[in-house]
């Protein structure tokens, strides 16, 4: 994992050294970015590269939503479901995607292309419905549009 | 007359985001005055004229926040607070996109008011563009001496780190915010300690939010006074308000406080989609109490007013209901959010907000049984002052609001079986 440290280490010099311990949702993000889903193992790697106790990693990686903790597919749609889109039709477009897709809300298609999740406020209310696919926001959705964007994903 | 805008004061262009442009309008030149001829309390002095409240949602008086702190403190913490998580609201992401450089010259002049010499904003894990711009722009102000070691060739020195979130609702609430930055899950703390005394790392900390720094420069540009003479006595300035929902032209306005929830609604939004009739009007973010239209006929955008009505202008964020929107669902949807953003760090949220969210899920799938609106406000009241952060109030608020004036809605539900709209939520 040298090359992991090596990035570990840009990150911690991002920080004033007192603040070691603030590194441990940082690394967690840029660990997921490279491996897709984390482990427990993952978390006691990050506590001795930190030197921090396993357990506050090991609860942070388990507390925060963003952090997979199961495979995913490679990509990740996840499409709003609170209260500004529901009024846009997010219900609607959650079962087109069930549809579409040929699974549930929070599955993985078998050929492990894509895996659905249905989250909280995306912060898209005045331009809903919204859903983010991997780190890109796609708004004002409609079937037709969602049947495009999906086309042009690799 | 045109209205004066902290905001929506140039063109969204390619590139209206860069330092180029932003320089082009006035940017940095607050910094510039500030830096070079102004002593911190003088700062701080002005935002207090200015009479600028938090814009995070609690409308806390800025400069008195500021005040709070012990500024002979060996050292002191910023945090500008960009969870932007609460349903409806979605104003700092725009600054984010548009003006990151107006947010990093408002925390600089902060930190220079506060003898900050590490200051940090904490952004939603899931913000992508907003994070990318935050970032081009910091690179860009680091490299023309605007952040970083003597800042314009002065004695005053500032960095800015930029911290992910890990999407976690919670995480806005300032306390948990800080536990997060600690390196933590994010439970909120008990206050007091308030942060200005105990915050991040036991050091005397602020927390502003994006929008509330991001007004501080155009305050130093034109004086605490004339910003003081915009909106309402009480509640001064512009705000920026997200309309959502049942609209024709939903989306980002910048208005005066004081402005009218009917003028905005009406003409700003176009009016009700469809040209149906407005139902209900969620006037400050999901967390604030609705309101009927009777209660928004007369009503102005401002903290006062708002509160008088029986809510809160919150963080700005709209949300509009026409006629035909059955709002026992609707309260579902909420009930779901809170029950699965409480930090289960408290008994009365954490099984609560659970028990609330099944007895509106059992309700609006026409299991509801008698007993159960009585069950709901009984458990709000357990809630409600019993927890160590405010998310179990917000999550109280909208199940009591929704009760109160949506009553026989929800009767009829437990009753019938089914919805009096077709459950519908999508007009
Ligand atoms: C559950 C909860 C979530 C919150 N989320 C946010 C948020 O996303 N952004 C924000 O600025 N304030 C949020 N707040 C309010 C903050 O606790 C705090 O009051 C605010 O950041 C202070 O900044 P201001 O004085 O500039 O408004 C939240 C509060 C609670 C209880
Ligand atoms: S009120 Fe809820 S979210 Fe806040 S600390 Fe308690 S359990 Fe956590």
């Amino acid at each position: 994992m040298s090359c992991l440290e090596e990035k570990f280490d840009q990150l911690r010099s991002v920080y004033p050294a007192e603040m070691n311990s603030s590194l441990v949702l940082p690394l967690l993000h840029l660990m997921l970015k490279e491996k897709g889903h984390l482990t427990e193992s993952d978390a006691v790697f990050i506590a001795q590269y930190l030197d921090v106790p396993p357990m506050q990693v090991k609860e942070a990686l388990t507390w925060y939503t963003m952090l997979y903790r199961q495979p995913v597919g490679k990509h990740v749609i996840k499409i709003c479901r609170n209260i500004g889109c529901s009024l846009m039709g997010a219900e609607r477009l959650i079962e087109y995607l069930e549809r579409k897709l040929g699974i549930k809300e929070g599955e993985t298609t078998a050929d492990g292309r894509f895996t659905l999740l249905a989250v909280e406020c995306l912060a898209s209310c005045g331009t809903a419905p919204a859903m983010q696919i991997d780190d890109t926001y796609h708004e004002q959705l409609n079937e037709s549009k969602i049947d495009q964007i999906l086309k042009e994903l690799s | 007359m045109t209205e004066t805008r902290v905001f929506f004061n140039f063109d969204v262009t390619a590139d209206s985001h860069t330092l180029a442009a932003y320089r082009q309008r006035g940017g940095y030149q607050a910094l510039e005055k500030v830096l070079k001829g102004m002593q911190p309390i003088d700062v701080e002095n002005e935002v207090k004229a200015s009479g600028l409240r938090g814009r995070g949602g609690a409308g806390f008086p800025t400069g008195m926040k500021w005040s709070f702190v012990n500024k002979q403190s060996p050292v002191i913490y910023l945090c500008c607070n960009a969870d932007e998580g609460e349903p409806g609201t979605f104003k700092d992401r725009w600054i984010f996109e548009n003006t990151s450089h107006q947010l990093i010259e408002g925390m600089i002049i902060a930190s220079y008011a506060l003898k900050v010499r590490h200051s940090f904003i904490y952004i939603r894990g899931e913000f992508d563009l907003p994070y990318r711009r935050l970032m081009e722009a910091l690179k860009e102000a680091k490299e023309a001496g605007l952040v970083g070691e003597k800042i314009l060739g002065t004695e005053f020195s500032c960095d800015i780190i930029v911290h992910q979130g890990g999407g976690a609702y919670v995480c806005g609430e300032e306390s948990s915010l800080l536990t997060s930055i600690e390196g933590f899950k994010g439970y909120p703390k008990n206050k007091p300690p308030f942060p200005a005394v105990k915050g991040l790392y036991q050091k005397p900390t602020v927390i502003n939010n994006v929008e509330t720094l991001a007004t501080i420069p155009w305050i130093l540009a034109n004086g605490g006074a004339t910003y003081a003479a915009i909106g309402t006595e009480k509640c001064s300035g512009t705000k920026l308000f997200g309309v959502s929902g049942h609209v024709n032209r939903p989306g980002l306005f910048e208005k005066p406080m004081g402005y009218s929830y009917k003028k905005l609604i009406y003409e700003d939004c176009g009016g009700i989609l469809g040209g149906k009739e407005l139902k209900a009007v969620i006037p400050g973010g999901s967390s604030t109490p609705v309101l009927l239209p009777s209660e928004i006929e007369t009503l102005t955008m401002d903290a006062e007013a708002v509160q008088a009505a029986g809510s809160m202008l919150g963080s700005g964020g709209v949300i509009v209901i026409a006629e035909g929107t059955c709002m026992v669902r609707l309260l579902q949807v909420l009930s779901r959010f809170y029950a699965h953003e409480s930090c289960g760090q408290c008994t009365p949220c954490r099984e609560g907000s659970a028990w609330m969210n099944d007895i509106i899920t059992r309700i609006s799938r026409g299991k509801g049984v008698k007993g159960d609106l009585e069950r709901l406000e009984c458990i709000t009241k357990g809630i409600m002052g019993n927890t160590v952060c405010a998310l179990g109030d917000a999550a109280s608020m909208p199940v009591n609001g929704f009760l109160k004036k949506f009553r026989h809605e929800f009767e009829y539900f437990i009753e019938h079986g089914r919805s009096m709209y077709d459950g519908r939520l999508e007009i």
